[in-house]
């Protein structure tokens, strides 16, 4: 045990090692030497998680106290690590999914520059240091400096090709509405500390200081760690750079914005499941919030017709049922469906970039079609993602789906209803996705046609991988309703206390039953709607809200965009230019003026320089004898 | 002799001298000017010397009547080294712009 407490600290600086190498190095390295060290470090760490995780499964904790980071008067903060059951699966999800995208960008960015290559894999190994910094910290500080250096991260990666504007103008967009919702954890913080001068998991959840709490102060920290959580998960209000993200490459669409980086939410709210637990009113926001983007996402999804559109949006909505299981005190379920979600999506988004890769850059679902002639692993293990995010029985979404279904029905009809109407919408829109791009006729022009093919064993080894965990990984949590013991339940159950009201088994036979009884009946009306499907002209009325993404984009871009920008331009033309210029102007005018009255002093004539000498000396002569 | 006269002939240099240099344009007759008004005081220097040895309180001192007689040695010694600088320049003035008119020495300003 000692010897893997050593070892914890490479978890992190493994990947940091490797941001360096390859940042540093970049204009020296060639493609295969930075494509190997950047896998190679995150599969070291990969090994030393699941080190630490067997260490774990058998029983022990790790708080590993490094050095004393701010200690101000009674304010002591230090660098710790705290390595718990809950930790360790984040840290196999994220090296491990990230070992694999590692692998496939290996292939998928071969196109680019060296330079560029370098550039890339130095991100990525940058983000998997700040990712596992977020998980590993063992207060709330070292998890912020995490969660920013991750928002970076992200913001560096969709802005990847920054010779694109729209690019660039993504990744900013992304940025700015992380910020928004840092500030919301930063003042979390601030009132956490002010209130128990402390920011250290165990001691904030200790019963002492959650006496010390008031009602109002841990609905107010919830609220503000919720704002947080719905900048970083892409929640509503803050949702719409998620879509905008997926102008960066493909694997880091997979990695950052679907498997690892979206989750960050959802892993600090189940860390805090003490807190929130005891926020009642926060837990209904979190609820209402949750169903809302849930609804919300599925239903742009289904009229979106860029393939990493459609699967953005799907993120958004699988987010929105991990918060509907945080806020129905569910934490294991929304834990649970994270693990599922990080296999299926990956699986889903790095296989878009299979295709995309065979259509040699093409997003348009549009002009796809036909493809599972030319890419049959590609298409295979595509529709085992889309199996399992549809929630079929058997398959690994079906099992974690379903326990946040069960939550919600346990809170409410009404959140049940909405909910399974959010999981039908996720079935029929995978299902679109998936006839209208693999199925039919080809509908593009005969150029890429032409090229179409199965991509090279770099990029399908990890969409097997993917596969097989997608389809295996809901066997963790079979529900004993089913006969299994829910292993992840009983294996996080020293660090998350979920407060769910359990349902009988019969009540869960009928829920179980009804959602895959209407999933079954949503797949089989998006075949018979999109299996001769042929492009539209333009849409009307509801469906044209649909595509247009119910116009919330433009809706901000009213509200605070043109507003901030007039603002902008009156500070601009009144205050800056006649204010702030004229005061500047008017000194630099004031002093050329007097200079040039000045000037005829300096006349440069000696005779006048001695005629001033000998009235000055006159003067002082008056002076001394007059007065 | 009253001391006033010798007064009146040493401001009387002095005030020529001055206005010479104010008013000529001519280096060397400003340099005339100068010396003139610095024998001026020279004068004034020796006259004083003199008024003050008639005084009973300064015969007591070792270099009675003697002081301001060989500073004004020594004033006429330095005021030969500075004539000799003083012409050189003038000459080189010549030299370089072939005049001595003060007037042209206003390089500095442009």
């Amino acid at each position: 045990m000692n010897n893997i407490v050593k070892l914890i600290w490479l978890i992190p600086f493994l990947p940091l090692i490797g941001f360096l190498i390859n940042g540093v190095g970049r204009k020296l390295l060639s493609k295969t030497f930075s494509g190997i060290i950047g896998s190679a470090v995150v599969l070291g760490s990969f090994i030393i998680s699941l080190l630490v995780f067997l260490q774990i499964k058998s029983g022990n904790v790790f708080n590993i106290h490094y050095f004393n980071f701010i200690s101000i008067d009674s304010l002591k903060i230090s660098f710790d690590y705290k390595i718990d059951q809950l930790t360790s699966l984040f840290l196999l999800i994220i090296t491990g999914v990230g070992f694999l995208i590692h692998v496939y960008s290996t292939s998928y960015m071969h196109e680019e520059d060296d330079k560029d290559f370098a550039k890339y894999f130095s991100y990525l190994n940058l983000f998997v240091f700040s990712m596992l910094l977020l998980v590993m910290g063992g207060n709330y500080l070292i998890m912020f400096i995490g969660w920013e250096g991750v928002g970076l991260c992200s913001y560096l990666l969709i802005g990847y090709w920054y010779k694109n504007n729209n690019y660039t103008d993504a990744a900013k967009k992304a940025f700015i509405m992380n910020r928004i919702g840092d500030l919301g954890f930063l003042l979390a913080l601030f009132w956490l500390i002010a209130k128990v001068d402390t920011v250290d998991y165990d001691q904030v959840f200790s019963a002492a200081s959650l006496a010390k709490l008031t009602p109002v102060d841990i609905s107010g920290i919830t609220l503000l760690l919720f704002v947080g959580a719905t900048g970083k998960s892409a929640q509503i209000p803050l949702y719409t750079w998620l879509p905008d993200a997926m102008a960066g490459p493909t694997p880091v669409s997979a990695l950052i914005h679907a498997a690892t980086m979206v989750t960050a939410g959802i892993y600090m709210i189940a860390r805090s499941n003490a807190l929130f637990s005891l926020a009642h009113n926060t837990q209904l926001v979190i609820t209402i919030v949750g169903l809302a983007t849930a609804l919300l996402a599925a239903s742009i999804a289904i009229k979106q017709h860029d393939i990493k559109k459609v699967l953005a949006y799907s993120t958004v909505s699988q987010l929105g049922f991990m918060f509907i299981a945080l806020g129905t005190g569910n934490y294991v379920a929304a834990v649970f469906h994270v693990i599922t979600h990080a296999f299926f999506k990956a699986l889903m988004f790095l296989g878009s970039g299979s295709v995309i890769h065979a259509m040699g850059g093409e997003q348009d679902i549009r002009k796809m079609g036909g493809l599972h002639k030319h890419m049959k692993i590609t298409s295979i293990t595509f529709l085992i993602g889309c199996i399992a995010i549809a929630g079929i029985p058997g398959f690994s979404g079906f099992f974690s789906k379903d326990e946040i279904l069960a939550g919600a029905y346990s809170h409410g009809v009404v959140f049940y209803a909405v909910a399974l109407f959010a999981a039908l919408l996720t079935a029929f829109y995978m299902f679109r996705l998936y006839i209208v791009t693999f199925t039919g006729k080809f509908r593009g022009t005969h150029e890429p046609e032409h090229h179409l093919h199965e991509s090279p064993s770099a990029m399908t080894i990890p969409l097997i991988i993917l596969a097989v965990l997608s389809i295996v990984g809901g066997y963790i949590g079979v529900p004993e309703a089913l006969g299994g013991h829910h292993q992840l339940s009983a294996f996080l159950s020293p660090v998350v206390k979920s407060s769910v009201h359990h349902l009988t088994h019969d009540t869960e036979y009928m829920l179980m039953g009804l959602s895959t009884a209407l999933v079954l009946i949503a797949i089989f009306f998006a075949w018979t709607r999109f299996k001769k499907y042929q492009p539209e002209g333009e849409s009307k009325g509801f469906a044209k809200l649909l595509e247009n993404k119910w116009y919330v984009d433009e809706l901000y871009d009213f509200v605070i965009v043109k507003p901030i920008k007039s603002i902008a331009g009156f500070s601009n033309r009144i205050i800056e230019a006649k204010g702030i210029d004229g005061l500047v102007n008017g000194v630099g005018k004031a002093v050329n003026y007097s200079g040039r009255q000045l000037r005829w002093l300096q006349s440069g004539q000696v005779g006048a320089y001695v005629l001033l000498m000998v009235i000055g000396i006159l003067l002082l002569f008056i002076l001394k004898l007059f007065f | 002799m009253d001391i006033k006269a010798y007064i009146a002939l040493s401001l009387t240099l002095f005030t020529i001298g001055l206005i010479g240099v104010l008013v000529r344009r001519n280096a060397i007759i400003i340099f005339m000017c100068i010396e003139l008004m610095l024998n001026a005081v020279n004068l004034l220097l020796v006259a004083f010397s003199k008024m003050h040895a008639a005084s009973p309180a300064v015969k007591a001192l070792p270099t009675y009547a003697s002081d301001a007689q060989v500073f004004v040695f020594f004033i006429m010694v330095v005021a030969a080294a500075e004539v000799s600088v003083g012409l050189a320049i003038i000459v080189m003035m010549y030299r370089n712009i072939h005049s001595v008119d003060v007037n042209f020495l206003n390089r500095l300003k442009h």
